[in-house]
């Protein structure tokens, strides 16, 4: 069984699965439940100035048969006593001394993180986690994303813990901002040695059509709240990739957050740079429980590829994410659908019409109909092949047109039945390996927002 | 470890095409994705083994199917046959939310297959279960190779025990092998998962050796000699042989009884059903309807089942009774065979007279031919033999008797479950009184 204790810049954890610091780490109680169910550590609900919360707190977006594929909430920091938190940490961190409690902080003033950080690593929590991330309510309080969307503040704070802190800081990190890799270099420059990303993503959920008010509704206003769940993990694999090639950033050590929900998603941030996963929305949604299959399933998967511990695994990803200047424009795929698998449902065909380049032909139909279609070229055979599949009486598999079919993989991703629908390597067009950067090198291409093209547009030479 | 015999080709069993194929993993995860991981589940309660079986569907949809095969066999080491076999329209898929949804419960069944297959195919039990503990040199005998002592022997053989298995017959396996309708599954399928559970290592099967109460001939050996050698005894001698009508005529060609034929259709390649246009089914419970469902998809022209009350009372279940009516099966209600029609030694047909309350009542027969008949009237009990262990006792249906928190017979070496004592129920609660047996054992024999 391989290895999944990490090393998290000096914090020595079980495995690499916390929870996030949200309504799953909000007390003592729950954190030691938690453990007892496998997770290796949690970020205690952000401390600060207890606040007063709203009801109702959270809306989800359901998509389909998928409940909550994005959670919105509108909750703030803990509405906990300071020292209710601080006791419990400390009596968890008694108990549990070698799982990993961090304590997430939120003040304002120089003074504020002083005395709260030495508070927290009092209780001997053994990390810190800045929280300049909450989007909405702390925010207009000069606190939570107001500092993450500000690098130079941002940067400040951060050198402000620094000199206080004796275990390590992370700085959590707002995805609501242009661009990521400002508020990361502010951080790497205040000197923290880990950073966490993302926090939730500004958002409105959705409007309660009867009574004209968006939800989730207080009385008969709502507000925007940060959105998070399965719906986010792309925008924070991006983020969090985008800081672990930076080469300003890289050394610190990343949490990855963002609509990780199971062992897979958990396995794609650490191959993208992660040392820890944070876990919110899948909790709020199943139970701690889901840990089981979250630590059977990355050590199953290890094994399965030889890596003896999770650390062979982290940022083995990061290399192929490449710009898309460096992209190999010979690189050649078309489709192929497997007979003994499709359904004959003919998705394929129609996200290919009017989504793609109209290469998927439904046999059987005379050359007019393929025209009244919309298909533009039309192959001279088009073979009808029967569905194999039980139950699919008088249907034929959908034909691809390998000279139309530009490789985009739409069919694959919209066929009901995963795994029928390939994408194969074939020979590619140019005849060998060349990115668009090596033509622009080479003169043969241009850069269209560059100066030298916006000169040639205009019939200037510079 | 000596392979266990592959039963030869050529057999009517492998003319049957499965009632509820393989998932591929596709329709695995799919259906897996529609279970509600729900809590405190009724699944679960409603499965005999208790199965963890929201954990175990959440992991085939994340894609940890090894971890769904571990979750499974943690609970039921025979989680393969269960998953083709249980009836679970009346277990754990009978139980499901879904159903009080009006909707189409979870497939549970299947996605337990699904995990099981898949990973038992690639992998070794051993690496699914609990680390074997070191030998503790304690021998367990074990009679009967049936699910309850293969169960029973994994267990122990995981816990340092070594177990050895008597079987009278030449293959093991006892109903699961040889008696299941072989659109759920085959008697080589049965077989391989015994051959799992014996790569266990520590798990020892003698075939074609009965154990009998008194003094032991050749293949045999006594009750009295397995107390003296072995540190505890587990009786796992399901049902006995097909019981009788004890009407006229009914000795002689084309009257079976119908374990007795199933197990032709499943193990014997000389076996045929040609000239057979015409079969009655005398009974009214799985067995008759299984044999029934066989002969009809075996191609017999006209299959009735004869049932001497109305379809009201059978105690078969429901939902098989309607997928071999479904397939053709014919129900003749009211009826009890009076008579076995020969012409010589030639079966001709049976006299039916009417019934009311089960009850024959005279001056009302027919003749109805027929070329075969099938009695599934049930089964004598198999316990003569449990007399040679002292202090184990029967009931007065011939079932043995047992404490049931322990399975612990009225000898304190001897413990037993599964058909001999719970009367003929399904293989997982073979599994389950094993189970509860062996955590007994364990005590009792000083388990570290
Ligand atoms: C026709 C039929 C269909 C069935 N279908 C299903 C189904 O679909 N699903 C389901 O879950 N269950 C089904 N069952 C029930 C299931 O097969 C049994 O509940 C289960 O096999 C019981 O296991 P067991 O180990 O107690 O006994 P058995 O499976 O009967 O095994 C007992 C073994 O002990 C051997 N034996 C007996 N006496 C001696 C002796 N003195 N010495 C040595 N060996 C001995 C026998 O030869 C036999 O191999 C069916 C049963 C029948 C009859
Ligand atoms: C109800 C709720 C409350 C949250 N409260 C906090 C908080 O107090 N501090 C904080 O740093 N993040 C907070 N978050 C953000 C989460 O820690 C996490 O960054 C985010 O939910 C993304 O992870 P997920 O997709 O696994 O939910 C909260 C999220 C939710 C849903
Ligand atoms: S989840 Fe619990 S706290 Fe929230 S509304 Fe329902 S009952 Fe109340
Ligand atoms: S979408 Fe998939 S299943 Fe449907 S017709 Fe196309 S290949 Fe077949
Ligand atoms: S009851 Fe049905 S939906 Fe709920 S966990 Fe069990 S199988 Fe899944």
């Amino acid at each position: 069984m391989a290895d999944l204790s990490i090393d998290f810049c000096g914090i020595k954890s079980p495995n690499p699965f916390w929870l996030a610091s949200a309504p799953p780490a909000n007390s003592g109680p729950q954190i030691m439940r938690a453990f007892d169910a496998g997770w290796g550590g949690a970020v205690w609900k952000t401390l600060g100035d207890p606040v007063t919360n709203v009801t109702s707190r959270f809306w989800a977006n359901d998509y389909g048969n998928m409940r909550m594929m994005g959670l919105n909430n509108i909750e703030l920091i803990t509405d906990r006593p300071l020292e209710v938190n601080l006791k419990e940490m400390y009596e968890v961190k008694k108990r549990y001394p070698k799982h990993t409690i961090i304590a997430s902080l939120m003040v304002e003033t120089r003074e504020n993180w002083k005395e709260i950080i030495k508070r927290a690593e009092d209780t001997g929590a053994d990390g810190l986690e800045l929280n300049f991330g909450c989007p909405h309510g702390m925010c207009e309080r000069g606190m939570g994303s107001a500092v993450g969307q500000e690098p130079k503040v941002l940067e400040e704070i951060t050198r402000w813990a620094m000199e206080y802190a004796k275990t390590p800081v992370i700085i959590k990190l707002t995805p609501n901002t242009g661009d990521i890799n400002e508020p990361g270099e502010a951080a790497a420059k205040g000197g923290a040695p880990a950073i966490s990303l993302i926090n939730t993503v500004k958002s409105l959920l959705g409007v309660d059509l009867d009574r004209f008010v968006p939800n989730p509704r207080v009385g008969n206003q709502s507000t925007n709240g940060g959105y998070c769940g399965p719906a986010v993990k792309p925008i924070a694999l991006f983020m969090m990739s985008q800081l672990a090639k930076n080469p300003q950033t890289k050394h610190m050590a990343i949490s990855g957050i963002g609509g990780i929900s199971n062992w897979r998603d958990a396995a794609e941030f650490i191959s993208l740079g992660a040392t820890s996963v944070q876990v919110c929305t899948a909790v709020m949604h199943y139970g701690y429980r889901i840990v089981e299959d979250m630590i059977e399933g990355l050590s199953d998967y290890l094994d399965s590829k030889g890596m003896k511990s999770v650390n062979e695994l982290r940022g083995k990803a990061i290399g192929a994410y490449a710009e898309w200047g460096d992209l190999d424009l010979n690189y050649n795929l078309k489709a192929r659908i497997n007979p003994d698998s499709c359904i004959g449902c003919n998705l394929c065909h129609v996200a290919c019409m009017d989504g793609a380049h109209q290469c998927i032909l439904i046999p059987g139909r005379t050359h007019e109909e393929h025209v009244k279609a919309g298909h533009t070229h039309i192959p001279e055979n088009i073979p009808m092949v029967p569905v194999k599949a039980a139950g699919a009486v008088g249907r034929h598999l959908p034909v691809i047109d390998d000279v139309e079919c530009v490789g985009c993989n739409l069919c694959h991703l919209v066929c009901p039945v995963p795994g029928t629908i390939e994408m194969v390597e074939v020979p590619g067009t140019i005849g060998h390996a060349e990115t668009w950067n090596d033509r622009v090198a080479q003169g043969r291409d241009i850069n269209p927002g560059s100066m030298e093209s916006t000169l040639k547009k205009r019939g200037l030479t510079s | 470890m000596h392979p266990l015999p592959v039963l030869p080709d050529g057999r009517l069993e492998q003319r049957f095409s499965e009632s509820k194929p393989a998932y591929s993993a596709a329709e695995a995860v799919t259906e897996a994705n529609r279970c509600l991981y729900c809590v405190d589940a009724p699944c679960i309660k409603a499965c005999p083994t208790s199965i963890d079986i929201p954990n175990f569907i959440h992991k085939i949809s994340t894609g940890n199917t090894t971890g769904a095969a571990r979750t499974i066999l943690k609970e039921n080491i025979l989680g393969a046959s269960c998953a083709r076999v249980c009836p679970v329209e009346v277990l754990c898929a009978g139980a499901c939310v879904y159903n009080a949804w009006g909707r189409e419960p979870i497939a549970i069944g299947r996605l337990q297959r699904f995990a099981t297959e898949e990973t038992l195919e690639n992998r070794t039990m051993a690496s699914l279960m609990p680390a074997k503990k070191p030998p503790t040199g304690k021998k367990i005998a074990l009679i009967g190779a049936g699910p309850a002592s293969i169960a029973a022997a994994g267990l122990l053989a995981l816990e340092g025990h070594q177990a050895v298995i008597f079987e009278r017959k030449s293959i093991p396996g006892g109903l699961n092998s040889l008696g299941i309708a072989p659109y759920k599954q085959s008697g080589n399928q049965a077989l391989e998962e015994m051959q799992w559970v014996m790569g266990l290592g520590d798990v020892q099967l003698m075939t074609e050796v009965s154990v009998v109460a008194g003094q032991a001939g050749m293949g045999e050996v006594s009750a009295e000699a397995l107390l003296k050698d072995f540190d505890a005894v587990f009786l796992g001698m399901g049902l006995g042989a097909d019981s009788k009508l004890k009407a006229p005529g009914e000795d002689g060609e084309g009257v079976y009884g119908a374990v007795e034929l199933i197990e032709k259709i499943k193990s014997d390649p000389k076996m045929t059903l040609e000239g057979v246009k015409r079969a009655l089914v005398i009974g009214g419970g799985n067995t008759a309807i299984d044999i029934a469902h066989e002969l009809k998809l075996l191609g017999v022209a006209d299959v009735a089942m004869v049932y001497r009350r109305g379809v009201e009372s059978m105690s078969g279940y429901v939902h098989e009774l309607a997928y071999a009516r479904k397939h053709g099966v014919r129900l003749i209600e009211n009826r009890v065979v009076a008579e076995f029609e020969r012409d010589g030694g030639k079966l001709l047909g049976v006299k039916l007279a009417r019934a009311e309350n089960g009850k024959a009542m005279t001056g009302h027969e027919e003749h109805v031919a027929c070329e075969l008949v099938a009695l599934a009237i049930g089964q004598a009990t198999a316990t003569t033999i449990a007399k040679g262990f002292t202090g184990v006792e029967l009931d007065k249906h011939g079932n043995i008797t047992v404490d049931p928190k322990t399975q612990r017979t009225g000898n304190k070496k001897v413990w037993s479950g599964g058909d001999c004592v719970n009367g003929g129920k399904e293989v997982v609660n073979a599994v389950q009184e094993a189970k509860i047996a062996v955590r007994d054992m364990l005590i009792s024999l000083g388990a570290k």
